[in-house]
C-alpha cells in the first residue's frame, strides 16, 4: 500500500497536520509565531550542515532546529525584549543556510524542496520520521496538557501551584524543534509557521474550551492537508503552498461563519 | 522587627521568609525583609506604589528567586493565589468551568460550591474573556479556594472594583476564610477596609517600616510618614469604627 506515492504523501501530510494543529494552539496562545519562524528557518541551515558533514538531512535539520530553539529559550529567560533578536536569528539562519548550501563543493541540491516542501517524494523512512515525530509530540502534550495550559494562562498561577512554567516552556521549545523536523518535508521551512498558526486560528471561533480548539485545529489541519494535496494534483501547483492556501480558505470561511452567527444572535 | 503574637494562633509558621533581598537591574526592590504567617491569621501588607508588595508575594509563591534570603514552607503547603491581574489571551477559548480545572481537575459539585462561596454562582458556562472585572476576580478566588489552601494570597485583588464591589469582595474572603480556616495574606491599598479586618499589618516600603496590630501600625511614625497626609479620611474612618481611644497625635480636621 505504501508503494503508492500518493498514499505516502497523504499519510505524510495528515501526520504533519496533526502535530502542527496541536502544537499550533500553544503557538497562538503564547504568541510564539516568530519563535516558530526562527526555528523553522534554522532548518535550512540544518540542511547545509547535513550536506557539509555528510549527515542525513533529517538529522541536520533536527539538530540545528533544536539548537536554535534552545538558544531562543535561553534568551527569553532573561527578560530581554526578544522580538528583534528573534527577527535577527530567524532571517540570519535562513540567509546563512541559503549561502552555505551553495558554497558546498560538488553539491547541486534542489533547495526548493526544503524551502517549500516536497511531499510527493516522501520515502517510507520519511513517513516513519513524520509519524514517529507526530506521535511523540501528541503523547508529550497529552501527558503534560494541564501543566502546559496552566503555565500558558499564567506563569504565576503555575508557580503558586508548585509547577515550573520554565520547564513547560522548555518542553514546548523541544516540541517545536520536533515539529519543524516533521513538517519540513511536507510544507517546507518557509511555511511551517503557517501550518502552526492558521488551523489553530481557524479553530478559535468554533471552540469553547482549549481542548475543543486543539481538536478542531487538528481536523482543520487535516482537511487542509487532504484538500491541498488533491487540488495540487488537479492544478499542478506546489503541494505545500496549496495546503496553506486551503487552510487560509478554511480560516476565512470560519471567520465569515462566526460573524454571521454573531449577527443572527 | 518583633513579630507580635496573635491571640489563639498556632505559632508554628506555615511559611516564613528571612532576609529577603530582591534586586531588579540596579535597583534594590526589597531589602532584608522578614515575614512569616501562621495558621488562620490575616496579615495585610500595605505600602505605596513600587514598595515591593507584589514582588514579596511573588517571592513567597516561588515565582521569583530572591537575590538573598530564604523562604521556608511547611511540607505539603498549599497556596491559593489570586493575582493582581490575569490577562487571558483572547485567542484562548476557556469557560469558567474549564478554568477552575487548572491546575487540577475538580468535580462539578466542588466547582459549583467554590463559585457559590466566591459569590459568582451560575458563571460556569461563560467564557473567561467575557467576564466583568468583578466577576473575573471572583472566579480567580473560586479557583484559589478549590485547592483547599492553607494560605490564601491576594494581590490587590479588588483593583478595578468600585467601592461597594470591593467591600462585598472582602466579605466574601472573610466567609471563605472561616469556611476553610486558612491564613490570609493580602496586599492592598484600601487601608481602612483591609486593616480593620487584619490581625497584623506589615507596612512595606522596600523594607519593613513597621509591623504589628492595625492600631499599632496606624499610630507608628513610619506609617504616618508614608500615608499620613493622603489618607486622613480613611484613617479617620478606621479609627471611628475600631478605635475609641483618643491619641494625642490625632489630627483635628
Amino acid at each position: 500500500m505504501l508503494d503508492d506515492f500518493m498514499i505516502r504523501a497523504t499519510l505524510a501530510a495528515l501526520g504533519t497536520a496533526m502535530a502542527t494543529g496541536l502544537l499550533g494552539c500553544f503557538v497562538v496562545w503564547r504568541r510564539m509565531a516568530y519563535f516558530g519562524d526562527a526555528t523553522a528557518h534554522a532548518a535550512i541551515l540544518g540542511v547545509a550542515v547535513a550536506l557539509m558533514f555528510g549527515w542525513s538531512i533529517i538529522a541536520g535539520v533536527g539538530l540545528v532546529a533544536l539548537g536554535m530553539a534552545l538558544l531562543i529559550y535561553g534568551l527569553t529567560g532573561r527578560g530581554h525584549a526578544v522580538d528583534t533578536i528573534l527577527g535577527v536569528l530567524a532571517h540570519g539562519a535562513l540567509a546563512l543556510g541559503l549561502v552555505a548550501v551553495t558554497l558546498i563543493p560538488g553539491q547541486r541540491i534542489n533547495l526548493d524542496a526544503y524551502l517549500f516542501g516536497d511531499v510527493l517524494t516522501v520515502s517510507r523512512l520519511d513517513l516513519a520520521v513524520i509519524w514517529g515525530g507526530a506521535a511523540v509530540v501528541s503523547l508529550v502534550m497529552w501527558r503534560r496538557w494541564t501543566g502546559l495550559l496552566t503555565a500558558t494562562i499564567s506563569p504565576d498561577l503555575a508557580y503558586a501551584a508548585g509547577l515550573d512554567p520554565r520547564r513547560e516552556q522548555l518542553i514546548l521549545t523541544l516540541l517545536m524543534a520536533a515539529v519543524v523536523a516533521v513538517a519540513i518535508k511536507v510544507v517546507g521551512a518557509l511555511l511551517i509557521t503557517a501550518l502552526l498558526i492558521i488551523p489553530a486560528a481557524a479553530a478559535r471561533g468554533l471552540a469553547r474550551t482549549p481542548e475543543q480548539m486543539a481538536g478542531f485545529a487538528m481536523v482543520i489541519g487535516g482537511l487542509s492537508a487532504l484538500g491541498g494535496l488533491r487540488l495540487s494534483i488537479w492544478f499542478n501547483t506546489p503541494v505545500g503552498p496549496t495546503i496553506v492556501v486551503v487552510a487560509v480558505g478554511l480560516f476565512a470561511l470560519g471567520a465569515v461563519a462566526g460573524k454571521l452567527r454573531a449577527i443572527s444572535r | 522587627m518583633p513579630c507580635l503574637p496573635t491571640a489563639g494562633a498556632v505559632m508554628t509558621a506555615l511559611i516564613s521568609a528571612r532576609g529577603i533581598t530582591v534586586r531588579h537591574g540596579g535597583n534594590v526592590v526589597l531589602q532584608n525583609v522578614d515575614i512569616s504567617l501562621t495558621a488562620g491569621e490575616i496579615v495585610t501588607i500595605v505600602g505605596p506604589n513600587g514598595s515591593g508588595k507584589s514582588t514579596l508575594l511573588r517571592v513567597l509563591i516561588g515565582a521569583l528567586k530572591p537575590s538573598r534570603g530564604q523562604v521556608t514552607r511547611t511540607a505539603g503547603l498549599r497556596i491559593g493565589y489570586v493575582p493582581q491581574k490575569l490577562h487571558i489571551d483572547p485567542t484562548m477559548p476557556v469557560t469558567v468551568r474549564r478554568f477552575l480545572d487548572l491546575p487540577n481537575r475538580v468535580s462539578d459539585a466542588a466547582a459549583t460550591d467554590a463559585l457559590l462561596a466566591a459569590g459568582a454562582p451560575d458563571l460556569g458556562s461563560r467564557q473567561m474573556t467575557q467576564l466583568s472585572g468583578g466577576q473575573f476576580q471572583r472566579v480567580l478566588l473560586a479557583r484559589a479556594i478549590l485547592e483547599k489552601p492553607h494560605i490564601l494570597m491576594l494581590d490587590e485583588a479588588t483593583q478595578g472594583l468600585d467601592q461597594p464591589g470591593s467591600a462585598r469582595f472582602y466579605q466574601q474572603i472573610d466567609h471563605v476564610r472561616r469556611d476553610l480556616n486558612c491564613a490570609v495574606l493580602m496586599v492592598s491599598h484600601e487601608l481602612h477596609v483591609v486593616m480593620s479586618a487584619s490581625d497584623r499589618v506589615i507596612c512595606l516600603n522596600g523594607h519593613v517600616c513597621c509591623e504589628g496590630t492595625p492600631d499599632v501600625v496606624s499610630a507608628a511614625p513610619a506609617y504616618r510618614e508614608l500615608f499620613g497626609t493622603g489618607t486622613g479620611g480613611a484613617l479617620a474612618l478606621y479609627r471611628h469604627e475600631h478605635d475609641h481611644h483618643h491619641h494625642d497625635h490625632e489630627a483635628a480636621d
